[in-house]
């Protein structure tokens, strides 16, 4: 075992945790640990653009923008947080700007805007050029340009190192209300050599992305697998919002690949198998670029109503037969190219059949507007830190505009690695780790490699499949208490067999097999927490939508759920939604 | 709620058919008697659908058959660069790289990218090769107090290097090129693409510190235009072009 101590350590390096790296290795002694290689972050992955009011196209300001994410996350969000959001947008542009991130020009030399889902005109008369965007390559660029400036900072990394463990002082479920639960630091595996090392810091920053690998059709990499959020639940935290999944409208059918909306921001139509334009009912003003919950939420329906296109009926087609090729070329060259070589489909001259495809957890790890996590409703833990997806701050409530994911990482990103440093200069020490911080770790490693060979029958690859396949199933579009039930009796008996898990490889350097059956654990628990908020939110809000109660109940439900794991199983809470000057009206577009 | 060929196989059946692969394993741990670092090739049969891919065939083999096959893996759709790999002699990703496109009646060999120290299986030490990114400085060089607002960029300047903005570092290009295999000194096409990216954007002022670095002997003569890196390239980057360009500026004085 290795033992390394700095000010702040930050777990994670795709967006936000490069941008919190920017910030903080500037003020304290700093290392970013990745189970990846930066550049390898899902962060590069997104592609439309990102959120901000420019103003550089057409008439916009920080207001409408602000208005726009509170009525797209339906009501949810937290009204002081998107204030923050939308209003530090144009900085964190301008800043990435100065950075090198080469953003697609006006002709007069400015960063281009384009429309987006959900972004409109002064509160919703039209939709708006808000997105800032290279091509359809925004989280490419955003990802290399954050490394690039990494690299000229010499910021500290250790790829391949994947922290299994948060070390508090204190337990953030027995402390009383009001007394300090602070951070010692992360224990870590390093995945080259099999080692484990322990890290003492004053400050830790959770960006470890989303847990997409939940459901089976997923935008998501292979590696995003909840684990900060899970770490978090193990260590006593809350998580909030889990329930909220946000569902892709246009993912590559059967396969999950997404293409961007900016699809249909340049101009892209939805059609079912009559050919027909089907979004002009569910949303007369802006059709295809409403908020994705209500687009994913009509593809499902016409799909289930018969409509659906393809030998199986099972998916609707994304139109952009009517663009110029040389616009789809400009604009959105990447996406086309995955609808040739996974589909086989020529977008210039056919329809390209889509999905939706699970693509982000609005929930996360509780944080403030500091990005200072919380223990409870109010209480904070000293020196903690959560930014990007594994937080929930929360500036998407119940459906997150697509653009204002990268704008987020930028933002909170920026404010968490602030504040982290900030904290740590602050305090002289923070709390020593104890004697025994590494021995979780070590015991979880251990018993996974005693199973190699070992009595144990079940697989981890089919534990996990038959999870994603539940998930999908019962948890994902449309959800009733009889499919969440049956999701939960489902991930029980995967867990009760997770106990029994063989893995296979002996070798102690790149054991990708223990990493999986490392990874498996956090989804288990994570699918359950996702369920049991599902299962107490008996409205219809954004992302969530329930059968049986297909209506957003104001009255009962503008809180957020807090989902905690204690001996006794999961206990869920209740936190009230910060309302400043906008109060929840319908959601008509 | 899925579009899975499973539901209904009667009804548009995606193709099914056997591969087989044939795969060069390391073992850095000695087991089974093996010397640490022994090298061998070993078997494996799939099932695999027409629209599989290579990566989809190595998680066949690993979830199903032998769990201490490793590779690295993320995206699965060819943009974060982790699984660049040597698929019948050709660098290729494996989240790209179609089965059906492959001649799947004879099998598929899958070794590591050449040119970098392997770890295990198909995972090399990419050390060296960021090493060589980091040489060349890749970050905007400018002078003067940051204006308020954007720095201005025609369209038109902005395209000049869009090219080289795509590339995902997945080494491909760099441990195809032949002069890399055998020289231990050079940067290798990547490198000089990353440089190429600052070099020809308007807004950087580095590009004569980022030419002096390419001018060295490590450098970009060492370029014989083999053509590997253009081929390589899973995002279609123009490398040899881009190399060109960056000689032409070193020859004639002006970027």
């Amino acid at each position: 075992m290795t033992e390394h101590e700095y000010d702040v350590v930050i777990v994670g390096a795709g967006g936000a945790g490069m941008r919190a790296a920017l910030e903080s290795s500037q003020r304290a002694k700093t290392a970013v640990l990745t189970k990846l290689y930066p550049t390898r972050s899902h962060t590069g992955a997104a592609q439309g653009g990102m959120a901000a009011a420019l103003a550089n196209v057409e008439d916009d300001n920080a207001e409408w923008h602000t208005f726009d994410t509170i009525k797209g996350g339906d009501y949810l969000v937290d009204q002081d947080a998107a204030e923050i959001l939308c209003t530090e947008a144009i900085d964190a542009v301008l800043d990435l700007e100065k950075m090198g991130l080469p953003f697609n020009r006006t002709t007069a030399g400015k960063v281009d805007q384009r429309r987006f889902g959900g972004h409109t005109r002064n509160h919703g008369e039209a939709a708006v050029r808000r997105a800032c965007y290279a091509a359809d390559r925004t989280g490419h660029m955003i990802l290399q340009t954050l490394y690039q400036q990494c690299i000229k900072q010499e910021v500290e990394f250790f790829n391949e190192f994947y922290v299994l463990d948060l070390i508090l002082d204190g337990d953030p479920q027995a402390a009383a209300d009001g007394d300090e639960v602070a951070v010692a630091g992360v224990v870590a595996y390093q995945l080259s050599t099999g080692e484990v090392h322990t890290f003492r810091a004053k400050s830790v920053v959770f960006a470890t992305g989303g847990a997409g690998k939940v459901f089976k059709t997923t935008s998501n990499a292979h590696t995003l697998t909840g684990d900060g959020m899970g770490i978090a639940l193990r260590a006593g935290l809350p998580l909030e919002d889990m329930e909220f999944f946000q569902f892709h409208p246009t993912g590559l059918a059967g396969l999950g690949i997404l293409l961007s909306e900016a699809a249909r921001g340049e101009g892209g139509i939805l059609r079912n198998s009559e050919g027909e334009r089907f979004m002009e009912r569910y949303a007369p003003t802006i059709k295809d670029l409403a908020p994705r919950d209500m687009v994913a939420r009509a593809m499902a329906n016409e799909v289930r109503e018969g409509r659906g296109c393809g030998p199986n009926k099972d998916y609707v087609l994304l139109d952009l037969t009517h663009l110029e090729p040389k616009h789809i070329d400009e604009k959105l060259p990447d996406i086309t190219e995955f609808a040739r070589t996974y589909l086989g489909v020529e977008p210039y001259t056919e329809p390209v059949p889509v999905f939706p495809t699970a693509h982000y957890a609005m929930g996360g790890v509780p944080t403030n507007v500091n990005a200072e996590v919380l223990r409870n409703n109010t209480d904070v833990v000293k020196g903690l830190y959560a930014a990007g997806e594994v937080a929930c701050v929360s500036v998407h409530g119940a459906n997150r505009l697509g653009t204002n994911s990268l704008l987020d990482i930028n933002v909170f990103g920026r404010r968490a690695g602030i504040a982290a440093a900030e904290y740590a200069t602050s305090i002289d020490a923070g709390p020593a780790l104890p004697a025994d911080a590494a021995s979780r770790v070590e015991g979880m490693v251990t018993s996974l490699r005693e199973t190699v060979g070992g009595s144990g029958t079940e697989r981890v690859a089919q534990i996990r499949k038959e999870l994603q396949e539940t998930m999908d199933m019962n948890v994902q579009v449309f959800r009733t208490a009889e499919s969440l039930a049956e999701a939960a009796s489902v991930v029980r008996d995967l867990r009760e067999r997770y106990e029994s898990i063989a893995i296979h490889d002996r070798g102690t350097r790149f054991n990708t097999d223990l990493l999986e059956a490392v990874e498996l654990g956090f989804l288990l628990e994570l699918a359950e927490v996702v369920i049991a908020g599902a299962d107490g939110r008996k409205e219809s809000r954004g992302g969530h939508y329930r059968e049986d109660f297909p209506t957003r109940d104001d009255e009962n439900y503008m809180q957020h759920t807090m989902v905690y794991s204690t001996p006794d199983g999961l206990r869920m809470d209740w936190k009230p939604v910060v309302v400043t000057k906008y109060q929840p009206m319908e959601r008509k577009y | 709620m899925t579009a899975t060929a499973e539901a209904e196989p009667e009804v548009g059946a995606v193709e099914s058919f056997t591969v087989t692969l044939k795969i060069l394993r390391h073992d850095p741990d000695g087991l089974d008697g093996r010397e640490p670092g022994t090298e061998y090739w070993e078997e494996f049969e799939v099932q695999a659908h027409a629209t599989d891919r290579v990566l989809d065939a190595l998680h066949a083999i690993k979830w199903e058959q032998d769990g201490s096959l490793a590779f690295r893996r993320s995206c699965a759709h060819g943009v974060c660069g982790s699984d660049a790999m040597r698929i019948n002699a050709r660098n290729r990703l494996a989240c790209k790289t179609l089965l059906k496109d492959l001649n799947p009646a004879r099998p598929i060999t899958v070794e590591p990218i050449k040119g970098l120290p392997v770890e295990k299986d198909l995972i090399v030490d990419m050390e060296p090769f960021f090493a060589s990114y980091r040489d060349i400085m890749p970050f905007l060089m400018a002078s003067g107090p940051a204006p308020e607002r954007e720095r201005l960029q025609s369209p038109e300047d902005r395209e000049r290097f869009d090219d080289t903005t795509k590339c995902i570092l997945c080494a491909a290009c760099t441990t195809a090129c032949p002069v890399f295999w055998t020289d231990g000194q050079y940067f290798g096409p990547q490198a000089i693409v990353g440089a190429h990216r600052f070099i020809f954007d308007s807004r950087d002022e580095g590009e004569w510190d980022r030419l002096e670095i390419l001018n060295d002997k490590a450098g970009v003569w060492k370029c014989r235009t083999a053509f590997n890196c253009t081929e390589a390239c899973p995002r279609g980057i123009e490398v040899t072009k881009a190399i060109a360009e960056v000689k032409r500026a070193l020859t004639s004085g002006e970027v």
